[in-house]
């Protein structure tokens, strides 16, 4: 099981509290999909990404955005639990999605970076190092239930 | 694949950044150490606390690389060779570690440039980051 300090946890509920999901999940998943254009491959049914302003202004990308952003509040509202919380996305993603796990890793680092933008210098070190461990946690859970 | 407005793009910011050197390399650092605890294993031998003159003088060397290889992107393992040579031979830093340290340099550019660090300046960044990282690598083996 993995172990939060009291510190930790702040840390990492003052963040999700701090965010607007409906500004944060768009920019995270949009800059995903620009700055890996590979990971377009599981949005060919949401319309124009031809280029990045496309990609930046496509509604079904701002709405996939913001339901992954709720997805991860879940993690932030049962952090002793992520495993287990995310066994049922976890199947989703293998069975029926088939998206390489790898690309959490390539999401997650993307949403790094627009919290750090928005954060600036707050953003510090050990406040990052925090972040990084909830995101290797959940890249992890989601990954668990590929076979 | 770098394109022309990516290399002139990456160049232009990199222009900009050398007077901070210092401050954007001792940054990434930290935050490489502090998410990265392994990384630090290369630095046992020097002071890598926060502001320490350690930590600032081996940043800014680290960036003031970085941007003269943005300088002429194409030219890069020419102006890598010295450094190619010293990380094969002598740190022998193992490549993995460039992505941890990349990853990093990428947050201390979204906190220092805010929105400036657009998602095109962002993919270019990370391009030209991950070349000079496989530069480097090159007389590895």
């Amino acid at each position: 099981m993995v172990e939060w300090s009291e510190q930790e946890r702040t840390i990492i509920t003052s963040i999700f509290a701090s965010l607007d999901y409906e500004d944060i999940g768009p920019k995270a998943l949009s800059r995903c999909l620009i700055v890996y254009p590979w990971t377009q491959r599981y949005f060919g049914a949401f319309g124009n990404l031809y280029n990045a302003e496309a990609i930046k202004t496509n509604p079904n990308i701002a709405a996939h955005g913001i339901k992954v952003l709720h997805g991860l509040d879940r993690a932030v509202k049962n952090m002793d639990n992520i495993k287990a919380t995310y066994a049922e996305l976890s199947v989703l993603h293998s069975e029926k999605l088939h998206v390489d796990p790898d690309n959490f890793k390539l999401l997650s680092d993307c949403l790094t970076i627009v919290i750090a933008a928005k954060m600036g210098s707050s953003f510090t070190p050990e406040i990052q190092a925090t972040w990084q461990k909830f995101l290797a946690v959940v890249v992890s859970a989601l990954g668990r239930q590929y076979h | 694949m770098l394109s022309k407005r990516e290399k002139k793009l990456i160049a232009e910011i990199w222009e900009k950044l050398t007077p901070v050197a210092e401050d954007i390399g001792s940054d990434a650092l930290l935050r490489m150490f502090a998410s990265f605890p392994g990384t630090k294993t290369y630095f046992s031998h020097l002071d890598i606390s926060a502001r320490s003159t350690h930590l600032l003088s081996h940043g800014k060397k680290i960036v003031l690389a970085i941007a003269e290889g943005a300088k002429d992107i194409s030219q890069l393992t020419v102006t890598l060779a010295p450094l190619q040579t010293l990380h094969a031979y002598q740190l022998r830093i193992d490549p993995s570690n460039f992505k941890l340290f990349s990853h990093c340099m990428l947050v201390t550019l979204a906190c220092h440039m805010g929105d400036d660090f657009t998602p095109v300046a962002h993919a270019a960044m990370d391009k030209y980051l991950s070349a000079f990282a496989a530069v480097l690598a090159e007389k590895y083996r």
